[in-house]
């Protein structure tokens, strides 16, 4: 059994092996909403890793009489757990195919040590897990197959948090039958990122998707400190009605630390647009899908990669609902005049358009 | 800038042109006699219809659609906001101005407007199939006018003995007079359903950019424009044609030379013989089709120019036998709109939305199929019929001496003809010498003369103080006059340097090298992926448009037979930009926005 699910190769019947964040991942993907690109170190690399190792009897001795109510003692030998988690050795038929799927990622990224990040995922939503999900268990900017390795087994380590273990204990669970899968992504190396709406933010017309963009990381254009160029294009017809190129002064850009700092932007390109049209449309469509993926208006983040390949290297980072319009109450503009069209047509007439916009 | 357009009294007569007054109706002046109102309204030249100078004759069909236009709306539908359109020749050029209906008299006009606009509505079909049976009468009636000179003596049997009582003579006035009353009855027709068909385009559009306010013009167009249109019907008829040369094996003919030479060899076979026959069958009535507007006598009709459509055969041959599909792929059209159109219903709000969507579009393509079709019936099949009939009457007058050239009869106004007629007549019955020979000759010389010197002139696009806001819808519509153009011709405007703005008309950006023409003669010049800038395109241009990238023109609306083509053939379409072809030279560089509107020159 392969312990390797690349998010293309998600199916809903998968969910328990991979959890509630690469079951996310994966159903997206399948959506076509592409998320930058990464798989799942299934709930099979760390049971696989468990029984080649001695953790069990380790678990045993440590959780034996671990009194809950006291915390210095659940520090102790939580950490210690960890500690044996985090130096158990990977079964060795996972490890190699956890690296050969990393290997895979970098070469569909044509770059060699390309930084991912790895985070754990709880398999089932409603699972003790699931709450406490979150708590150590992302580690961004990681690269090369070791440090893969590394952080993979900290995730796994995480399910053994005070907190975490403690609830478990309360509540009667058995330790030994804990799951956990890590999703491996790929991390975005910008050229441009940004937000966009699937309705014109300005005037709620839902025909419409407006996408701010600048140059580098999104953090300037979410945060307000880079004004964005702006673009309107129209959702069925996919034009862009509206473009707008800023002076964006600064840009958020990746150091040779893997930090993200900001920079100043020389003239040319701080006055540029920081998109192509094949952009600007391939980010409409991706934000129209997301729209009818989860049914109703919604506020994407997105990212032109670096590292993909042209035709596919606009990403996905976030979507939520839009919430500023969709909360309005949508009032009908007929105003129950249907039925009487002369009515209509004589105050087309009478009141033409060209006149209302003045 | 300025902010108005030259007085029309302040506008200059152009050296050589003196007296070219002579040449119209005294009413269709400017004049000092009703300087108050020609001096408080704004004047628009028509650039879309009337581009170049009117000669005398050619100027009855400006004034019988004006006036046709105006009597609709002001004593027919009583369009409540809008009275007719008045009109002027100034230096050769067509001037309007719309006359809005008196603030007192609306409610009045609402009511009657939605009686009668109303019945047409309800009952569109019906009177649309009435309307085409009319045309087809009329176009027949126009057909089997006479125009032959007067016979020695009369026929005994047929006249004198079958006691009617009438002649040759009386025949051949009588049909002038019906030529002239035919010409009126056509413009009357042609504006029986015309507004009424806009006026419910622009409540569905109206409706669209209430609902989504960002909504392309061009999105709305596309909802509604019908798939077998009768304008696209020739351009589909040089295709169908190709095609049958290819497969019947004598497509070879088309490289003999001119028509003659390619005749010649067709009529060598039997399958040559037989797509003469085709040929001909297509050409009535499909070919009776203007390079220009149609409102010209020098617009060339590809009937009487066989060159003209056996050119366009013959590159579409090329085509055919390079493989290429000529077909227009109507299915995806069809599924493309019904695909646009359920996009944009999903859209909508409230279920009470959708409906009023689906009941103005429906009411839209019930009434659309007339303003896309008319065209062809009015401008192109009734046009070439008239231009011809004039041109037969024209020679009859030269085989009596009265001039040298069958078209001379065009530098004569409409009335002047009567009076020729009469003049042949009298001298024929009595028998004397016409006075004709000796008085026309130099009057049409003068003319000719008049004629070019304001061909010379470039009219300037308004005259008068223009209002704040443009607001009739119609004017809008057809001719693309918008306060945004109108500033752009008083030369403000945002308009940077090096670029220029106009009607959003077709969608698509490109860029590639203009080509300036201002005839349908200069056709001929353009070469593969060029961007054809003119003063306006006609339908009959669309055999071209598997050559160009993109269309710039002078003048039009959304809705002019220029952006209508251009969408249909999916070609990048910036139209009404006033200027593109003074300020644009062949071989320059440029990008043509459709969906913006502007053109930019790059280098």
């Amino acid at each position: 059994m392969s312990s390797v699910m690349w998010f293309e190769g998600y199916w809903h019947g998968l969910k328990n092996e991979v959890g509630g964040k690469g079951a996310s991942l994966g159903e997206m993907t399948g959506a076509g909403l592409p998320v930058p690109p990464g798989f799942v170190l299934t709930t099979h690399g760390f049971r696989a890793s468990k029984e080649a190792s001695d953790l069990d009897d380790q678990l045993a001795v440590l959780l034996a009489d671990l009194d809950t109510d006291d915390t210095a003692m659940v520090a102790e030998r939580c950490g210690k757990i960890r500690q044996a988690i985090e130096a158990m050795a990977m079964d060795s038929q996972v490890e190699a195919d956890l690296r050969a799927a990393y290997d895979e990622l970098c070469t569909m990224s044509n770059a060699e040590r390309i930084p991912v990040a790895v985070r754990s995922s709880a398999t089932s939503e409603d699972s003790p897990d699931a709450s406490f999900a979150g708590e150590h268990d992302t580690y961004l900017w990681i690269r090369g197959g070791d440090d893969v390795v590394d952080a993979v087994r900290r995730c796994w380590a995480s399910l053994f948090t005070d907190r975490a273990t403690c609830y478990r204990a309360e509540m009667g669970y058995e330790h030994r039958s804990v799951e956990m899968s890590v999703v491996i992504q790929k991390m975005v190396r910008p050229i441009s990122a940004g937000v966009a709406f699937t309705l014109n933010p300005s005037d709620g017309d839902r025909s419409q998707i407006c996408i701010d963009s600048a140059w580098g990381f999104g953090e300037g254009v979410v945060s307000g400190e880079v004004t964005p160029d702006n673009f309107l294009i129209d959702k069925v017809m996919f034009e862009i009605g509206r473009r707008e190129i800023s002076n964006k002064a600064h840009e958020f850009r990746l150091t040779d630390h893997d930090t993200v700092e900001k920079v100043e932007t020389d003239e040319e390109r701080a006055n540029s647009a920081s998109l192509t049209d094949a952009h600007i449309k391939a980010i409409a469509a991706l934000a129209k899908e997301a729209e009818k993926h989860y049914g109703c208006p919604q506020d994407i983040e997105w990212a032109i990669d670096a590292d993909l390949p042209e035709g596919g290297n606009v990403v996905l980072l976030q979507s939520r609902p839009e919430t500023v319009w969709s909360k309005k109450e949508r009032k009908s503009v007929t105003g129950g005049s249907n039925g009487d069209f002369m009515a209509s047509i004589v105050s087309t007439l009478m009141n033409p358009l060209h006149a209302q916009k003045h | 800038m300025a902010d108005r357009f030259p007085s029309p009294f302040e506008v200059e007569t152009p050296e050589g042109a003196e007296g070219w007054q002579e040449m119209y109706t005294y009413s269709s002046m400017f004049s000092e006699a009703r300087r108050d109102f020609d001096d408080s309204m704004f004047w628009f030249q028509d650039g879309v219809h009337w581009p170049n100078v009117l000669t005398p004759w050619d100027a009855t069909l400006f004034e019988f659609a004006i006036s046709s236009l105006s009597q609709y709306n002001t004593r027919h539908l009583q369009v409540p906001p809008a009275n007719g359109i008045a009109f002027r020749i100034l230096n050769g050029y067509g001037y309007l101005s719309p006359v809005p209906a008196d603030e007192s008299t609306i409610e009045q006009r609402v009511a009657n407007f939605t009686e009668r606009a109303g019945h047409y509505f309800m009952n569109w079909n019906d009177l649309y199939d009435n309307w085409m049976v009319k045309i087809r009468e009329l176009v027949g009636e126009l057909e089997g006018l006479e125009f032959e000179p007067l016979p020695e003596i009369e026929d005994a049997e047929s006249v004198v003995k079958a006691g009617a009582g009438l002649g040759s003579g009386f025949a051949l006035q009588d049909n002038y007079h019906r030529l002239v009353s035919l010409s009126l009855k056509l413009w009357n027709y042609h504006f029986e359903f015309l507004n009424l068909g806009y006026a419910a385009y622009l409540d569905f559009f109206m409706f669209c950019k209430t609902v989504f306010p960002n909504i392309p013009d061009q999105a709305i167009a596309k909802m509604v424009a019908g798939v077998d249109v009768d304008l696209f019907r020739p351009d589909d008829e040089l295709k169908r044609l190709a095609r049958k040369a290819v497969e019947s094996g004598v497509a070879e003919a088309f490289s003999a030379g001119d028509v003659e030479a390619t005749c010649q060899v067709l009529k060598g076979s039997t399958e040559g013989q037989a797509w003469i026959a085709s040929f001909e069958e297509s050409a009535e009535p499909w070919f009776n089709f203007s390079t220009g507007s149609g409102f010209y006598h020098h617009d060339k009709i590809w009937i009487e120019n066989v060159e003209v459509p056996f050119e366009f055969i013959r590159n579409y041959i090329d085509k055919v036998q390079a493989g290429e599909d000529l077909n227009r792929p109507v299915e995806a059209i069809r599924a493309e709109r019904d695909r646009v159109v359920s996009e944009y219903t999903e859209l909508l709000g409230s279920a009470e939305d959708k409906e009023a969507f689906e009941g103005k579009l429906g009411l839209a393509r019930v009434v659309f199929p007339y303003v896309e079709n008319h065209n062809f019936y009015v401008e192109h099949w009734s046009h070439s019929v008239i231009w011809r009939k004039m041109r037969q009457l024209g020679e009859t007058f030269v085989k009596e001496g009265f001039w040298a050239e069958p078209d001379d009869i065009f530098y004569l106004k409409r009335t002047e003809v009567e009076d020729a007629l009469f003049d042949y007549f009298n001298s024929w019955a009595t028998p004397e010498k016409p006075m004709g020979p000796a008085y026309w000759p130099p009057i049409i010389e003068k003319r000719k003369g008049i004629c070019d010197a304001l061909g010379k002139w470039k009219p300037t696009p308004a005259l008068g103080e223009p209002p704040e806001v443009i607001t009739e819808p119609f004017t809008v519509m057809l001719w693309g006059i918008t306060s945004e153009s109108v500033n752009s011709w008083l030369g403000g405007g945002d308009a940077a340097e090096g670029e220029l703005r106009g009607m959003a008309a077709s969608p698509g950006v490109v860029e590639g090298l203009a080509r300036v023409i201002f005839s349908a003669d200069q056709i001929g010049e353009i070469q593969d992926g060029e961007i054809l800038v003119a003063p306006l395109t006609a339908p009959s241009w669309a055999p071209i448009f598997g050559k160009i990238q993109a269309t710039v023109t002078d003048t039009g609306g959304m809705m002019s037979h220029a952006a209508i083509v251009c969408r249909e053939y999916g070609l990048p379409a910036v139209t009404g930009t006033g200027f593109a072809t003074t300020n644009l030279t062949t071989g320059q560089r440029i990008r043509v926005d459709g969906t913006n509107g502007t053109v930019t020159v790059l280098e």
